[in-house]
């Protein structure tokens, strides 16, 4: 005798394993023992440092970029992470919605341009380093003069404010005689830091100490977030996303914690901003499109808004992608030219199949259902 | 005079769905305030709570004057209010819920204590402690939000509509724990388009129409009331 399995119920049992599957994994991690879950950081941390060495990602297949240099990509997939990681704090933790993230990043680099470069007007030439806490100060000002009068009003208005501020912040780029448009400033100044033999550990040529840096920052920002997710502070920021009204209700003082959120998160972007103006030594306004501001939105919702490791893996994988692209042909096209229409056919095709992202957070994935709820209990 | 309102009105935009209405609660007293859909039960509650601004009049709680005063301090001052509806935190647990109640507060001993009385007031929530608030059926969800307001140790519970969308037993549930966290000292203001049930239960009833106070009384007097039996208790 002969059983047939009809196709519906077989595609369901498929999904159901993939989705019995990624659960496991998720459970498994979290009942490990400690030690296990240690170890396994660890490893993961040491390749990420190991990666940008050409001993070590030779060996690995076709995960380095044949069209551009695996170190350069790697020092600007890391400032996407360090970028997704303060977005997520705006958009995963406390909600709000921010359409001019990448506006922060650039008052951070331009920040340290203006203070540090000799084709700047003000001539300070102070050192990198030095300026770097002015730039976070910077960013996280102008966060608050942006988020005081906004963050009061409900709704969109957010997502307006911010659209235009990131734009604002480009037109000034482009043609204020003072930010110096397309010619830009050149000779910043690099972190400082010297070997024995008086090289400086922050060269021209090799990426891969900033690329170090920028890791090293992350893995501390991060420290830093998850603790204060783990706090009252935390605790504000969520129910603030899952239920204003409510929250306020509750006593939670919504505008200063929706501004704490906004701020520290733009001091992230002017951190990230000031260590991309020390690599690049150059700055000009072709470095802030609008675009960028989008691409890093998508990477967090891509990745999983409200997790940080969904954060940091959106951001990574979005970066990367990105530049993956280069150098590959297909029918005498380069497909570099077609990778935001890759990226957006991924996007749609994810916030259809899987909207919580890649790695979602578990609130997340509640509110999401409770959402759906609401939309039928609505009709 | 625990929660005197005078002549508020208040605007949505240019819509006015409060037009001056005034009201006291007294210590220890239940109040209702009853009213058909949109006659502006809820939005008094927001104005009281002060999540959203009144366009003039006075609010007065224990004798302070707190119609300008920031929401969460009000929360601070002992006034605490369930929320109409799904008001609760849907990703996160019963327990976590609770927690949230309790935001104002830092004496973790008073905490213990009161979420053990509300596990015990009611213990649907305490067989659910771990589960999601988005995933409680609606009559836990309305519990979960009343819970969670007791967690503050508020002196005025705001209650808007507790019965709303629940079957006819757990509406009596419902009722009855209102009474009974009444006699545990919590003075009430009970909003309701269930009216039988809440004139039965309030010392004092008010009646809202369309932004306007058009009736008060003691609730028997009102339960009695030829206009309000036929407007609100479908008795011809
Ligand atoms: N957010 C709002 N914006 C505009 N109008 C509102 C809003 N909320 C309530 N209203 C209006 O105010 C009036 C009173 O509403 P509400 O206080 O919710 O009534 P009730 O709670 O008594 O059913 C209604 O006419 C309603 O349409
Ligand atoms: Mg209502």
């Amino acid at each position: 005798m002969t059983t047939t399995i009809d196709p519906p119920e077989r595609r369901e049992t498929a999904a159901d394993k993939l989705r019995q599957g990624r659960h496991a994994i998720s459970e498994r991690w979290h009942h490990a023992p400690r030690w296990v879950r240690w170890v396994l950081l660890v490893a993961v941390i040491a390749f990420f440092y190991a990666l940008p060495n050409k001993e070590f990602y030779q060996y690995l297949g076709p995960i380095p970029t044949p069209g551009a240099n695996f170190t350069q990509v790697m020092f600007t997939v890391s400032i996407y992470v360090l970028l997704a990681v303060g977005l997520n704090i705006v958009v995963g933790f406390a909600g709000l919605l921010d359409l001019g993230y990448f506006g922060f990043f650039a008052v951070g680099a331009y920040t340290v341009a203006v203070l540090t470069s000799p084709s700047s007007d003000v001539k300070t030439l102070w050192p990198w380093l030095l300026v770097v806490p002015i730039a976070i100060a910077l960013t996280m000002v102008s966060g608050v003069m942006l988020g005081t009068p906004t963050l009061r009003l409900r709704g969109d208005y957010l997502a307006l404010v911010t659209l235009g501020f990131a734009e604002m912040i480009r037109i000034a780029a482009v043609s204020s005689e003072f930010l110096k448009g397309q010619r830009g400033f050149n000779q910043i100044p690099h972190p400082p830091g010297e070997y024995a033999d008086g090289r400086p550990w922050f060269g021209v040529l090799d990426a891969r100490p900033y690329y170090w840096l920028v890791l090293t920052l992350i893995i501390l920002v991060v420290i830093g977030v998850r603790n204060l997710t783990h706090s009252r502070v935390g605790r504000a920021w969520i129910s603030i996303r899952e239920d204003e009204d409510a929250a306020q209700l509750m006593g939670v003082p919504t505008f200063k914690f929706k501004l704490w959120a906004f701020a520290s998160g733009a001091a992230i972007a002017g951190l990230a901003g000031a260590l991309f103006a020390g690599k690049q030594n150059f700055v000009n306004s072709q470095n802030f499109e609008l675009l960028n501001s989008i691409i890093i939105l998508a990477a967090v919702i891509f990745g999983g808004s409200g997790n940080i490791v969904g954060a940091i893996v959106g951001g990574g994988l979005v970066a990367y992608m990105i530049e993956r692209f280069r150098g590959i042909e297909l029918f005498g096209v380069e497909l570099y030219e077609y990778r935001f229409l890759f990226f957006g056919l991924v996007l749609v095709v994810m916030m259809i199949f899987r909207p919580q992202g890649l790695i979602p957070n578990r609130r997340r994935a509640a509110e999401f259902k409770d959402r759906r709820k609401e939309v039928i209990v609505g009709e | 005079m625990l929660l005197e309102i005078e002549d508020v009105s208040l605007l949505y935009g240019r819509i006015q769905a409060l037009h001056g209405i005034s009201l006291t609660v007294d210590e220890g007293e239940i109040v209702a305030l009853i009213g058909a859909n949109g006659a502006g039960k809820s939005t008094t509650m927001r104005a009281i709570s002060g999540i959203r601004p009144v366009a003039s009049g006075t609010i007065k709680f224990a004798g302070e004057d707190i119609t300008k005063l920031r929401a969460d301090l009000r929360v601070r001052r002992g006034l605490c209010q369930a929320p109409e509806g799904r008001g609760i935190f849907p990703g996160m647990s019963v327990l976590e819920n609770l927690d949230m109640g309790a935001y104002t507060r830092r004496d973790k001993a008073g905490i213990a204590q009161d979420l053990a009385r509300v596990l015990d007031l009611f213990p649907r929530l305490a067989e659910r402690r771990k589960q999601a608030g988005g995933t409680l059926s609606g009559g836990e969800q309305q519990m979960l939000a009343v819970g969670r307001a007791l967690m503050s140790r508020p002196k005025l519970l705001l209650l808007d509509e507790p019965s709303m969308g629940l079957a006819p037993m757990l509406i009596q549930q419902i009722f009855t724990i209102i009474t009974e966290i009444n006699q545990q000292g919590t003075t009430i203001l009970l909003v309701e388009q269930n009216a039988q049930q809440a004139l039965a239960r309030a010392h004092r009833a008010y009646v809202l129409e369309t932004g306007r106070i058009v009736k008060s009384g003691t609730g028997t007097d009102l339960l009695h009331d030829p206009s309000v039996k036929e407007a609100y208790l479908g008795v011809a």
